[in-house]
């Protein structure tokens, strides 16, 4: 990392040095200056004119703060068509928006030492923009017509501005210009393709043209001249109705997110990997971010798809565990709907719904990043809402606390009771974004705080909302997982809720949620906050079952190829599955999880592999018919040692709606990642078969995501 | 003696008119402006162009210099300031000849050919937005702490971390993209 650094700074250290002709000039170019401006001092009364700059700036602060609102919009169509509007006008009034735009530009990092330099040099660039802006130039034949123009156009300008001296002060500046050196307007008014050169050298020439005007108005004119350079000044004020925009545009388009994906898994060989093994994965931020990327018109980035999470969004309703069992696991077979030589094996895991009435005191830590980037509307205004949708869901007896981190890590709340709804809310209100990110250090003083609340049979979860920084301050991301981990063992959970796009950092997310046993969900819109924090409150931040893990192991008399649908972040090793050291995912209560095989029997034609002629196939006994023998590892929240649970998986369990409604979802996602293995299924076979199985749907998310197939499919054909 | 005057003693003097104290100054710090426009535009002859619009304009300039700052962070703003209007200018006038497309179009083509032509430096910071290369500039090029940068290009301390770890990722994915 510091290596990229590295070579960047020799690389600007390598400056050239500067050319001695050229230090020369403009050595000698500033003595004259110099020299002119304090010859002019003397009795002169132009230096306090600065503070006219100030008069007449101040009733647009109002123009300019709406200015600054609107370029820090997100929306790029909005940005992109006020700029449009403004272009529009910049041609026909060049001077009246010199005003409105202006403030735009304010934004980058103007001194206000440049700022009282403007009024010095604004009439002089004037002319200038009559050249740039065609439509006005063109019929600009010589000074005195070029003045009236600009001068009339000077009018609404002035109008618009409240204070009727500004008026006179600009049309009076504005005769003086024109004035002094008709010959000069005339050389402007023709289109200047080229830099700021030639600007100086007009203006050298028209030092001859103009020598009657005394030493004053030839230094005005030099110093007109040197506008160009003058930070902040003229060309600020001239061209911010259309230049803004480049400002303001690269924003939204700039994308730094970072997915963390792998290869979708490939076809295994039962013969040579007969075990197959994973931990469960209970995030659903993937369908969200698919979600938002097509609702946005463009198809999500294969990267960008999880399809276990896409899967895993959607409830189902399997069989409830029965008595004091933690989960209970569902298996059924059916034919693949893209291939009828294979068949999808489904392990669909349900966990208990514990009473709600009798669930301990949940201590909250709000751990909400309050960097620059979080000002957008999708996030920390959304992040508010969601939170305070939220807080109705609490016990009066349970804790909150908030802590914000950006730039410095600080205790915006310490530790209050739900009841107090008051105050809590007060601090959501009065968050506000800005500074840079200081993850660590926030995460730090969350655990800090969360251990404080701690008490026995209370569940103490920190929940991590950002929009994916989490940078500043971290040397080392390997580090700050293995700290999550750490303090996971302490028995504070750790959930993510990624706010907003164009910074989403899920790799970080995903490792973080994974590493603290928490989930990481995507929050885009209210309706996805309510279902991640209210309908599925109980769940997300009650675990029944930690490190949960699943082992398939097939049999190759049954199964000759398998594929494991989706989890190819989830993948452990095969000995990783007795080792309650290795870490996996959790069920909260209530939930389910669901794991999708396709598996393809010896001699179907439907094989990718040839068998090979040396390979054995040993008689089985018993076990003879059955496809394989599902695994379950998974550990009761706090426990050391794992419990485990196994199930022979015949092939004769039916499937139901929900199995054919997790494989209609599984097919979208392949569908996205443009995956090998469809054949010609396409998007009509997979809208059919979900909306014949969209079930109960009692809260609409499987038509949602009928609907958002439909809008992939139309996408796609473009 | 002038040469060991500090130099916000001379800008106070140069502000008040004296001629000598002026070309101290200006002699003292010409390589360093030239230095720090060349690393802002990234291209010799733009920077001698606006070192010397600098030069010319610093006249002018110093008579707001109220000796609130130290004198190098007041030049240094001036440079970026100057700077940016280079940038805004150049972009105002290809603009202003075409139509709002063919100038997004025009300027997709001018950053391919760029990307072709010019180095690794060039690539790198022509891929940075316009914030991020001041940032660049000033803390790596000018060796400045945040907090100074910060001071110069009037955001905070911590705004400038946040942009350096920001130049970080891109020049991570910049080399991910090299790799492919």
């Amino acid at each position: 990392m510091s290596d990229d650094l590295d070579d960047l700074r020799a690389a600007l250290k390598a400056a050239t040095a500067p050319d001695g002709e050229a230090k020369a000039r403009a050595m000698r170019l500033a003595m004259e200056n110099f020299a002119r401006l304090n010859d002019s001092l003397q009795g002169s009364t132009d230096a306090s004119r600065s503070s006219e700059d100030r008069t007449k700036a101040a009733p647009l602060n109002g123009v300019r703060r709406m200015f600054q609102y609107l370029t820090s919009r997100p929306a790029l169509a909005a940005t992109t068509s006020v700029a449009a509007l403004l272009l529009g006008v910049a041609v026909i009034l060049p001077v009246a928006d010199l005003r409105i735009g202006k403030p735009v530009v304010v934004e980058t990092n103007e001194s206000p030492v440049a700022k009282k330099a403007e009024p010095v040099v604004e009439p002089a660039v004037k002319p200038e923009v009559a050249a740039t802006t065609e439509t006005v130039a063109a019929d600009v034949p010589a000074g005195g017509e070029g003045a009236a123009l600009t001068d009339a156009a000077t009018q609404p300008g002035a109008d618009a501005a409240p204070k009727p001296e500004a008026k006179v002060d600009a049309s009076d500046e504005l005769a003086r210009a024109t004035e002094t050196d008709a010959a000069s307007s005339a050389v402007v008014a023709e289109p200047l393709p080229e830099a700021e050169a030639p600007v100086l050298e007009m203006a050298e020439e028209a030092l001859p043209a103009a020598p009657v005007e005394g030493i004053i108005a030839d230094t005005e004119l030099r110093l007109r001249a040197e506008a160009p350079a003058d930070a902040g000044g003229v060309a600020g004020y001239l061209t911010a109705p259309s230049v803004s925009m480049p400002d303001a545009m690269p924003a939204p388009i700039e994308n730094t997110e970072a997915y963390a994906n792998e290869a979708p898994n490939p076809v295994k060989v039962t013969a040579e990997e007969p075990v197959s093994t994973f931990s469960i994965d209970v995030d659903t931020a993937s369908y969200a971010v698919v979600r938002s990327s097509l609702s946005g018109g463009y198809l999500p980035t294969a990267d960008q798809v999880r399809i276990e999470e896409m899967v895993n969004y959607f409830p189902y309703a399997y069989a409830a565990p029965e008595g004091d069992a933690a989960f209970a696991s569902t298996v059924s077979v059916m034919p693949t709907p893209w291939n009828p030589g294979t068949r999808l094996v489904t392990i669909g895991i349900q966990g208990a719904l514990p009473e709600v009435t009798a669930r301990p005191p949940l201590n909250l830590v709000f751990l909400i990043d309050t960097s620059g980037s979080m000002e957008d509307a999708n996030k920390l205004p959304l992040l508010k809402q969601s939170l305070s949708l939220m807080l109705s869901e609490l016990r009066p007896e349970d804790q909150v606390s908030i802590v914000t981190y950006a730039g410095s890590a600080g205790l915006v709340l310490p530790p209050v009771k739900a009841a107090d709804r008051a105050a809590i809310m007060a601090s959501l209100d009065n968050l506000a974004a800005g500074g840079s990110t200081a993850g660590a250090e926030g995460l730090e003083l969350a655990c800090q705080v969360a251990e404080g609340m701690k008490a026995d049979g209370e569940v103490t979860r920190i929940l991590l909302a950002t929009d994916g920084d989490f940078n500043v301050g971290v040397s080392d991301p390997d580090g700050l997982e293995a700290y999550v981990a750490k303090k996971r063992e302490t028995g504070t959970y750790l959930s993510v809720l990624g706010f907003g796009r164009g910074n989403l950092d899920d790799a970080i997310m995903q490792s973080l949620a994974q590493n603290g046993n928490g989930t990481a969900a995507y929050i885009d819109t209210l309706s996805e906050a309510r279902k991640v924090l209210v309908d599925q409150l109980t769940g997300a931040l009650f675990p029944i079952a930690d490190d949960v893990k699943i082992q398939v192991e097939w049999n190759p008399a049954t199964v000759a190829e398998y594929r494991l649908i989706g989890y190819e972040t989830r993948a452990l090793r095969r000995e990783d599955f007795n080792n309650d050291a290795v870490d996996a995912g959790e069920i909260g209560a209530g939930t389910q999880v669901t794991a999708i095989y396709e598996v393809t029997a010896p001699g179907s034609d439907a094989l990718l592999n040839d068998s090979l002629r040396y390979g054995q196939t040993s008689a089985y006994g018993d076990t003879m018919g059955e496809l394989g023998f599902l695994r379950l590892r998974w550990k009761a929240p706090g426990e050391d040692v794992s419990t485990l649970v196994e199930t022979p998986i015949t092939g004769t369990e039916g499937a139901s709606a929900e199995t054919r409604f997790a494989a209609a979802i599984a097919g979208f996602g392949q569908l996205l990642q443009g995956s090998v293995y469809l054949g010609d299924w396409g998007w009509d076979q997979a809208i059919d078969l979900a909306v014949q199985n969209r079930g109960e749907d009692a809260f609409g998310y499987r038509i949602e995501a009928v609907n958002l197939m439909r809008l992939a499919q139309s996408l796609s054909a473009q | 003696m002038l040469m060991d005057t500090p130099d916000e003693m001379l800008a106070n003097a140069a502000a008040g008119g004296d001629r000598a104290a002026f070309a101290t100054l200006v002699g003292r710090h010409y390589d360093r402006i030239h230095g720090l426009a060349w690393r802002l535009t990234g291209a010799k002859d733009q920077a001698e162009d606006l070192t010397q619009d600098i030069c010319a304009a610093l006249p002018s300039k110093l008579r707001n210099w109220r000796g609130e700052a130290k004198f190098t962070t007041w030049l240094y703003r001036v440079v970026v300031n100057a700077a940016h209007d280079l940038r805004r200018r150049q972009q105002t006038r290809s603009r202003a000849s075409q139509g709002w497309g063919d100038w997004e179009l025009a300027r997709q083509d001018e950053i391919a050919v760029q990307a072709e032509a010019q180095d690794w430096l060039a690539q790198a910071m022509t891929q940075l937005s316009p914030e991020l290369r001041d940032t660049v500039a000033l803390v790596l090029g000018e060796e400045m702490t945040q907090a100074e940068a910060g001071t110069v290009l009037g955001v905070s301390e911590g705004t400038i971390a946040w942009r350096m770890s920001e130049v970080k990722k891109r020049l991570r994915a910049m080399a991910r993209e090299d790799a492919k």
